[in-house]
C-alpha cells in the first residue's frame, strides 16, 4: 500500500514538474508574442485598434509577396520529394553502402552558410549570361530570374531544405521494413512504379508530411538568398515594409506567425485525414 | 457464382460450382482455387555469387506438380536465395528457373505467377487485412465491389472471416502470416513460395499454422516450395525435402527416406540425430562394437570407418561389468535420451523409454549394443 501511495505521490510530483515546464516554455514564447500584439492594438490616445493590421492589408505588395512566397514553397516541396523520396528508396534497397555519402551531402547546407551560398550563386548568375550570351542557354538564364516566379530561388531552396528532408524521410524509412514491403507488392503483381506508389508511399505519409512542413516553413521565413538575389517573396516584403512605422512593422511579424501557422494547420488537415488505424491506435 | 469465381472466370482460371450454403461456399472457393493443373518448377545449373561467397554452387532441382517440397540447409546455404530466384527477387549468375518448361529467369517478379510468403511480417501496414488480401486483385484492375468479396472469401479460407476491417498491427503474428497466406493465394498463383513463414511465431502457433498451410496445400493443389531450417518442420510437412549444403543439393526424397536412407554423411547428421560410433570395414560388412555387421548402401573405400546410428536403434543396458558410461541423461517425455561414452572415448546417444532409463544416472556403467540390421557407413573425418 505504502509503495502504491508513493507511486501515486511520485507520479503527482513528475506531473508538476511537466506543468511547470510548460507553464516556463509558455510565458517564454507567449509573453513576448502577447505584448507584440498589445503593442500593435493599444494606440495611445486612440484606445483599442486594428488600424496596424487593416494597413497591412492595404499596404501594396502584401498579396502579392505572400502569394509568391506559396508558390516558392509549393514547387519547392514538389521538386525536392520528387528528388528525394525515389532517392532515398533506391538508396534503401541497392546502395546502402552509399548512406553515409548521401548523408554528408545533404547535411553541407546547414554548413555552408547561407551569405556564402548566396554569394556563389549571385557569382554564376552574372557569369552566366556574360559567357553563354550566344547560347540558348542564355534564355534559361533569364528565365530562372523572371521576377513574377524566380526559379532560381526555387533551386536554393531545394538545396536549403535537403537537411530537413533527408532527415525526415530517413526517419520515416527506417520504421518499416521498405525491401519486404516492395517484395511483397510485388509478388502481388505491382510494377515498380506501382510498388512505390501503393505500398511505400501511404506507409511514408508521416515523413512526407513532417518534410513539407519543414520546407513551407523555411521558404516562408527565408530572407537572405531572396533579399540578396534582390527578389521580393514575403520575409523580403516584411522587412522592407516594417522600416517605416513601428507599430506596422510588429503587426507585420505578428501577421507573419499567424500566416506560418495557418498555413501548417492547413497541410496538417490536408494530410492528416483522420484514419480507423491511428483512431484505434491513438 | 462467388465474387472469387467471376474473377477466376476473368484470369482465365475454371469455375467452380454454384452453392448456397457457408460451407458449400468454402468448398466452391477451394474448387474455383484448385487448379486444372499444379505447375512442375525446375532449377537447373543455379549459380550466383554475392562478391566472395557463393551462395548457389550449380542447383539442380525439380518440384513436381502438386508437392509440397521443403528447402532445408544450415543458414547460408543457399535455401533462401533458390526460393528468391524462383520468386524474380534474385537473378542467378548461371542457370535457369524453368515453370513449367518455360524459362522464366528473365521475367520479371511481378508478372512470375508466384505467391510469396515473407518470414517477417510484410503485410501493408496502411491497409486493412481484407485489402491487403485485396491488393493483387487491385493490381490487375478487379473492380472492387468484386475484389473486396473475393478477399473475403479468402479471409474465410484461412479462418480470418471477422477480421477483415482489422488492421495488421491490430493482429497477432498468426493471424498476420494467415492473411499473408491469402494474400499470396489471392491472384491464384502457379507456385506457393513461403520463406520461414513460421518461424516468428510461437511455438503453439507454428503447430497449428503448420498444419493448416498443409491443409490448405493440399486442398489447392498448388505446388509449393517452403524454405526452412527447422528440420522437424520440414519433415512433418513436406512430401519431399531438399537438403542444401554450401549452394548445393545433398539430397532431395521423402522424409522417411531421407530420415532412414541418408544419402551422404551431411544429411545424415544435420536431418535428426546421429552418432558416429568408429568400426572396421571388410568388404560389405563391418565390424563394430563387437560384432560383425551388413553394410546398408554403397560402402566406402576405406577400412577406418564410422557407424552412423540413430539414437533410438542404440541400446543401452546397465551393466556393472561394461566399459561404457553414462555421461549425461535429458528427459524428453516419452524417452530418455542417455549420452554414453564408450571406451574409446566415442560419444553416443540413445534414447530409451523412460521406465528403462529411470536407474541409469550419470556414471552409471553400462554396455552398449546395435540391433542386428544392416548399419549406414561414413568414411571417418576424423
Amino acid at each position: 500500500m505504502a509503495g502504491l501511495n508513493a507511486g501515486h505521490l511520485n507520479r503527482g510530483r513528475s506531473n508538476l514538474w511537466r506543468w511547470g515546464v510548460l507553464a516556463c516554455a509558455g510565458l517564454y514564447f507567449l509573453v513576448p508574442l502577447a505584448a507584440s500584439v498589445l503593442f500593435t492594438v493599444d494606440v495611445p490616445g486612440q484606445g483599442y485598434t486594428f488600424d496596424a493590421y487593416t494597413q497591412i492589408l492595404g499596404t501594396e505588395g502584401f498579396v502579392t509577396s505572400l502569394l509568391l512566397s506559396l508558390e516558392l514553397a509549393a514547387a519547392t516541396i514538389a521538386i525536392v520529394l520528387l528528388l528525394m523520396v525515389p532517392a532515398m528508396v533506391a538508396l534503401r534497397l541497392a546502395a546502402p553502402g552509399l548512406r553515409p555519402v548521401v548523408e554528408v551531402v545533404c547535411a553541407l547546407p546547414l554548413v555552408v552558410p547561407p551569405i556564402a551560398f548566396v554569394a556563389g550563386l549571385g557569382t554564376v548568375l552574372k557569369w552566366g549570361p556574360e559567357h553563354l550570351s550566344r547560347t540558348p542557354l542564355f534564355q534559361t538564364f533569364v528565365a530562372i530570374q523572371n521576377p513574377d516566379f524566380p526559379f532560381v530561388l526555387v533551386l536554393a531552396y531545394v538545396v536549403m531544405a535537403l537537411p530537413f528532408v533527408y532527415r525526415a524521410l530517413d526517419a520515416g524509412l527506417r520504421a518499416m521494413d521498405v525491401r519486404t514491403l516492395v517484395e511483397a507488392a510485388r509478388s502481388c503483381g505491382a510494377n515498380w512504379p506501382q510498388a512505390l506508389v501503393r505500398a511505400v508511399l501511404p506507409n511514408l505519409r508521416g515523413a512526407l508530411l513532417n518534410s513539407s512542413f519543414l520546407t513551407l516553413a523555411l521558404v516562408l521565413g527565408e530572407f537572405t538568398v531572396a533579399q540578396l538575389l534582390g527578389f521580393r517573396p514575403f520575409a523580403v516584403w516584411i522587412v522592407n515594409v516594417s522600416g517605416s512605422q513601428a507599430q506596422l512593422s510588429v503587426a507585420v511579424s505578428v501577421l507573419s506567425l499567424l500566416v506560418t501557422w495557418a498555413m501548417l494547420l492547413a497541410l496538417a488537415s490536408f494530410g492528416g485525414r483522420p484514419r480507423t488505424a491511428s483512431a484505434a491506435r491513438g | 457464382m462467388t465474387a472469387l469465381e467471376k474473377t477466376a472466370v476473368e484470369t482465365g482460371m475454371k469455375t467452380g460450382t454454384k452453392t448456397g450454403t457457408k460451407t458449400g461456399m468454402k468448398t466452391a472457393v477451394r474448387t474455383a482455387m484448385a487448379l486444372d493443373k499444379a505447375a512442375t518448377v525446375e532449377f537447373r545449373g543455379l549459380r550466383r555469387e554475392f562478391g566472395t561467397t557463393v551462395a548457389l554452387d550449380g542447383l539442380d532441382l525439380t518440384v513436381r506438380p502438386g508437392e509440397l517440397l521443403a528447402l532445408l540447409g544450415p543458414s547460408g546455404c543457399g535455401k533462401t536465395t533458390a526460393l528468391r530466384m524462383l520468386a524474380g527477387f534474385e537473378h542467378p549468375d548461371s542457370g535457369e528457373v524453368l515453370v513449367d518448361g518455360d524459362d522464366v529467369t528473365r521475367v520479371p517478379a511481378h508478372r512470375r505467377d508466384a505467391g510469396m510468403v515473407f518470414q517477417s511480417y510484410s503485410l501493408f501496414p496502411h491497409l486493412s487485412a481484407l485489402d491487403n488480401v485485396a491488393f493483387g486483385l487491385r493490381m490487375r484492375k478487379v473492380r472492387t465491389a468484386e475484389r473486396r468479396a473475393a478477399a473475403a472469401e479468402l479471409l474465410d479460407l484461412v479462418g480470418l472471416a471477422d477480421k477483415g476491417a482489422q488492421f495488421p498491427h491490430q493482429l497477432s503474428g498468426g493471424q498476420q502470416q494467415r492473411v499473408a497466406l491469402a494474400r499470396a493465394l489471392a491472384l491464384r498463383p502457379r507456385v506457393l513460395l513461403l520463406d520461414e513463414p513460421l518461424s516468428a511465431l510461437d511455438a503453439k502457433v507454428r503447430l497449428t499454422l503448420r498444419e493448416e498451410i498443409r491443409r490448405l496445400q493440399r486442398e489447392l493443389g498448388i505446388t509449393t516450395l517452403f524454405v526452412t531450417h527447422d528440420q522437424e518442420e520440414a519433415l512433418s510437412m513436406a512430401d519431399r525435402v531438399a537438403v542444401m549444403q554450401a549452394g548445393r543439393l545433398e539430397q532431395c526424397a521423402p522424409p522417411a527416406e531421407l530420415y532412414g536412407r541418408p544419402a551422404t554423411a551431411f544429411v545424415a547428421e544435420f536431418v535428426g540425430t546421429m552418432s558416429r560410433i568408429p568400426g572396421r570395414l571388410d568388404g560389405t560388412t563391418v565390424e563394430v562394437l563387437g560384432r560383425r555387421l551388413p553394410v546398408d548402401g554403397p560402402a566406402p573405400a576405406a577400412t577406418e570407418v564410422d557407424v552412423l546410428v540413430r539414437p533410438e536403434a542404440v541400446a543401452v543396458r546397465a551393466d556393472d561389468t561394461g566399459d561404457a558410461q553414462v555421461i549425461a541423461t535429458a528427459f524428453l517425455g516419452a524417452a530418455i535420451r542417455v549420452t554414453v561414452r564408450l571406451a574409446d572415448g566415442t560419444e553416443v546417444k540413445a534414447d530409451l523409454p523412460t521406465h528403462e532409463a529411470a536407474t541409469l544416472g550419470a556414471g552409471a556403467p553400462v554396455t552398449v549394443s546395435l540391433p542386428d540390421r544392416p548399419v549406414l557407413v561414413a568414411e571417418r573425418t576424423h
